[in-house]
């Protein structure tokens, strides 16, 4: 296999268990006979690795042009003070994955979160309420 | 069976799927539709017909993206009479009237109408041609968007799909080069290189393997005009990349397209199959001896792999950092190789240069910028949308006419043309033709097609921090004018919306932005100054407020605000007491409401909930006398350059 593959075989693993854990990094280098730490580097400099096991629910604020100006960034904040996580991080019971996102590409029904690849436009503050397992709201 | 016989069956389908007689369901169900709910409404139509034993009589079909995304989702209904009626904002309940009611009582709801697309008329709904958005543009790239089934290569076929290969196979490589060169298209990336000279170049460079790439990452916040194409008719931009292959003489091709969008990527997979099965993909495409295949590779989140040779660096496994150039990917691209890199955009209009001929399409648009263009209308705009114009048509007839003006009768501040690497235009310069000239020479860029709309409620010092917090973030960090020069603006835009800047800060953000469009090894590090730059340039006054006065007039900068309720104004509807997030605002029912400063977060939900705009910001209390900080400063900074 060369080294072509490299972003596609670590994007399949990834959908497949979730994350990239260092065993993954060992057995792809191995494979393509590259060194662990030049896998490493390039699984880093993209966004879309992970190095944790995401929580069950992945909920994606989306940090746009079009979003930023109609408030998203106060959505984020609200998620990040209901789940007491920062983006790119997962609650301790492995519920939720926060993550921020740069432009989904449906700008027209901005402000947009995505709950498990479901993409919501329009969010209000209710909405987003919505969004969160009810266990979440029984706890406030 | 050859294209022809494919031609020929596909032309029977669509007529078939068109007949004025058949009862007829469209479902805008691309990303944006989806996301305003248009599966959970094509599910109810499924339901319905199922329910009614209708589901053999009625056409149900999946279609792109009209563009008129602030309608979405919208159907599209053919009632027996052959009137085509295209419904806004529909949901499950008003699916299941309009079934009921316009396809089988026949009475179309004109209460829930947007137009009319097609057959008789219908008193008190336009026609679609009519509707003020759609009237000043001209669909040349969006063409087949939200007509056609893009899961259906039939559909395409039917629309003169792949005559425009067919015809680049029988003139030969050099005559299609040529024709293109004559059609005066030029890349839609941004750049607006002439395509067809890069093509020349390409076949002129000597190699073993050539490759022809497909840039669909498309990066920049507040785009999505690739995505929609792609997702509504992905054979377009397919069949421009294998017309590419035999100009330059490529035998490979790749479409490099962003992970986020993955219903694009579904699309193109699915019409790569249906390209083998036609014959316009292979060892041997129609019949003319030429081998071309391609491939679909998903970028995997790096906005700077928009770049081309940090694109090909990410093809070929490695990180994405861009390289000097030259040599450009023209003579040493993908593995080393000669390799054209075209944006999504300017291959999809190949097939019809190629069909129509350079002489029609060089009728569109100026002398120097032939051909339209697509733009994505986004922010605070009425009506945000997918747009095609020819090129040179002003900001306003893109902004009021086809966008509406500003939405909820806010006032126009400012647009953001090109994304991150673009400039904000103020109201002053609205009349200017949209073309790659007049842009570039107001600071900004035409960049792949992103408008912003912003309102007197956006803050420009904000904005700029928020692009260059953006670009910081992306930057690959191998040259040192990009990696601390976003760093740097960053830290002092954050200083200056907090209330810590001087009118030094300013002249610093200049130096330090001047100095990054000039020492920056790519595009990335050469254009990310001019958010700033433009917004220095045309906003200095929002500016001075900040560093002189530590006020935000727009009252976003939440350093710099106070939130309060004005007790006349307020109705007591309680709707500010309901959106806020911290519950920092208490008022009985019908009586004026308070919010509590010590709770409050300054993030204004409560001003976007408001309807008697009873909330209002002043500069907040007990911040530092800037006035007198920013005066010695400035003194200080004078007396330097004294000295010095």
């Amino acid at each position: 296999m060369s080294r072509q593959n490299l972003i596609p075989l670590l994007q399949e693993v990834q959908e497949k268990l979730g994350y990239l854990s260092p065993q993954v990094i060992l057995q792809v280098s191995s494979r393509l006979g590259l060194s662990p730490a030049e896998v490493y580097g390039v699984a880093t400099f993209y966004s879309q690795f992970r190095f944790h096991p995401p929580g069950r629910h992945c909920l994606k604020v989306c940090q746009g042009t079009a979003c930023h100006v109609r408030g998203s960034g106060l959505f984020l904040d609200t998620l990040m003070r209901k789940l007491g996580i920062k983006p790119g991080e997962t609650t301790a019971d492995r519920e939720y994955s926060l993550e921020r996102v740069m432009c989904l590409g449906s700008c027209a029904l901005a402000p947009v979160v995505v709950c498990d690849e479901q993409v919501h436009g329009r969010v209000t503050q209710r909405k987003l309420d919505g969004l969160l397992h009810p266990s979440q709201e029984a706890a406030r | 069976m050859t294209l022809a016989e494919c031609r020929q069956r596909a032309l029977a389908e669509w007529a078939e799927f068109t007949h004025p007689n058949r009862l007829r369901i469209l479902v805008g169900a691309a990303t944006c539709g989806r996301a305003a709910g248009a599966l959970a409404v094509l599910a109810e139509f499924r339901a319905q017909l199922r329910q009614r034993g209708l589901a053999d009589q009625v056409v149900l079909a999946e279609v792109g993206c009209l563009g008129l995304c602030y309608a979405e989702p919208l159907v599209e209904i053919t009632g027996g009479d052959g009137r085509r009626v295209l419904y806004q904002r529909v949901n499950p309940q008003m699916a299941a009237k309009l079934v009921e009611l316009h396809l089988l009582a026949g009475k179309p709801q004109v209460k829930w109408a947007l137009a009319v697309t097609g057959g008789p008329a219908l008193e008190g709904v336009p026609a679609f041609h009519d509707l003020p958005m759609i009237r000043p543009q001209e669909r040349i790239i969006l063409r087949n968007c939200g007509w056609i089934d893009a899961g259906r290569s039939s559909h395409y076929l039917a629309q003169g799909g792949y005559e425009g290969l067919a015809r680049a196979l029988a003139m030969g490589s050099e005559a299609v080069i040529a024709e293109v060169e004559a059609s005066g298209l030029r890349g839609r990336g941004g750049a607006g290189f002439p395509t067809g000279r890069k093509w020349s170049l390409v076949r002129k460079s000597p190699g073993k393997r050539k490759y022809v790439i497909a840039n669909a990452d498309e990066g920049d916040p507040g785009a999505f005009m690739n995505r929609s194409l792609l997702e509504s008719d992905p054979h377009a931009m397919l069949e421009g990349l294998v017309i590419a292959g035999f100009a330059v003489g490529a035998a490979a091709g790749y479409v490099y397209v962003r992970a986020e969008y993955p219903l694009a990527v579904e699309r193109l997979k699915n019409a790569v199959a249906q390209m083998r099965e036609l014959g316009v993909l292979g060892k041997d495409i129609l019949g003319s001896g030429f081998a071309f295949d391609l491939e679909i590779k998903m970028g995997a989140g790096a906005f700077v792999c928009g770049e081309e040779t940090a694109l090909i660096a990410s093809l070929e496994g490695r990180r994405g950092m861009p390289r000097s150039r030259p040599p450009f990917p023209a003579t040493a691209g993908l593995l080393g190789q000669p390799t054209a890199i075209n944006n999504v955009e300017t291959l999809a209009a190949v097939p019809v240069v190629l069909r129509r001929g350079a002489a029609w399409y060089s009728g569109h648009g100026p002398e120097k910028s032939r051909g339209t263009k697509t733009f994505s209308l986004a922010g605070k705009i009425a009506r945000p949308g997918l747009v095609e114009v020819p090129l040179g048509a002003t900001l306003r007839t893109i902004i009021e006419d086809i966008g509406g003006g500003v939405a909820d009768g806010g006032r126009f501040k400012a647009v953001q043309t090109g994304g991150p690497s673009g400039g904000c235009i103020s109201a002053e310069h609205l009349d200017t033709p949209v073309d790659y000239e007049h842009l570039a020479a107001l600071g900004s860029i035409m960049g792949s097609g992103g408008l912003v709309v912003m309102d007197d409620k956006s803050c420009m010092v904000d904005v700029a921090r928020y692009f260059v917090n953006f670009t910081r973030g992306e930057s690959c960090g191998k040259c040192v004018p990009c990696r601390m020069g976003t760093q740097h603006l960053h830290l002092i835009l954050t200083g200056v919306a907090e209330g810590r800047g001087t009118p030094e800060s300013l002249r610093q953000l200049e130096l330090i932005g001047r100095t990054m469009q000039q020492a920056s090894l790519c595009g990335l590090g050469q254009t990310a100054p001019n958010p700033v730059l433009t917004t220095l340039r045309y906003f200095e006054e929002e500016y001075f407020a900040h560093v002189t006065q530590g006020a935000c007039p727009a009252g976003v900068c939440v350093e710099l605000v106070d939130f309060w309720i004005d007790a006349e104004r307020c109705n007591g509807c309680m709707l500010c007491a309901q959106a806020c997030p911290v519950e920092a605002i208490a008022g009985e029912k019908k009586k004026p409401h308070r919010i509590d400063l010590a709770l409050c977060i300054r993030c204004g939900s409560c001003r976007t909930a408001c309807r008697t705009d009873a909330v209002l910001v002043r500069p907040r209390a007990g911040t530092r006398d800037l006035n007198a900080e920013g005066a010695k400063a400035a003194a200080a900074a004078g007396a330097a350059k004294e000295s010095g």
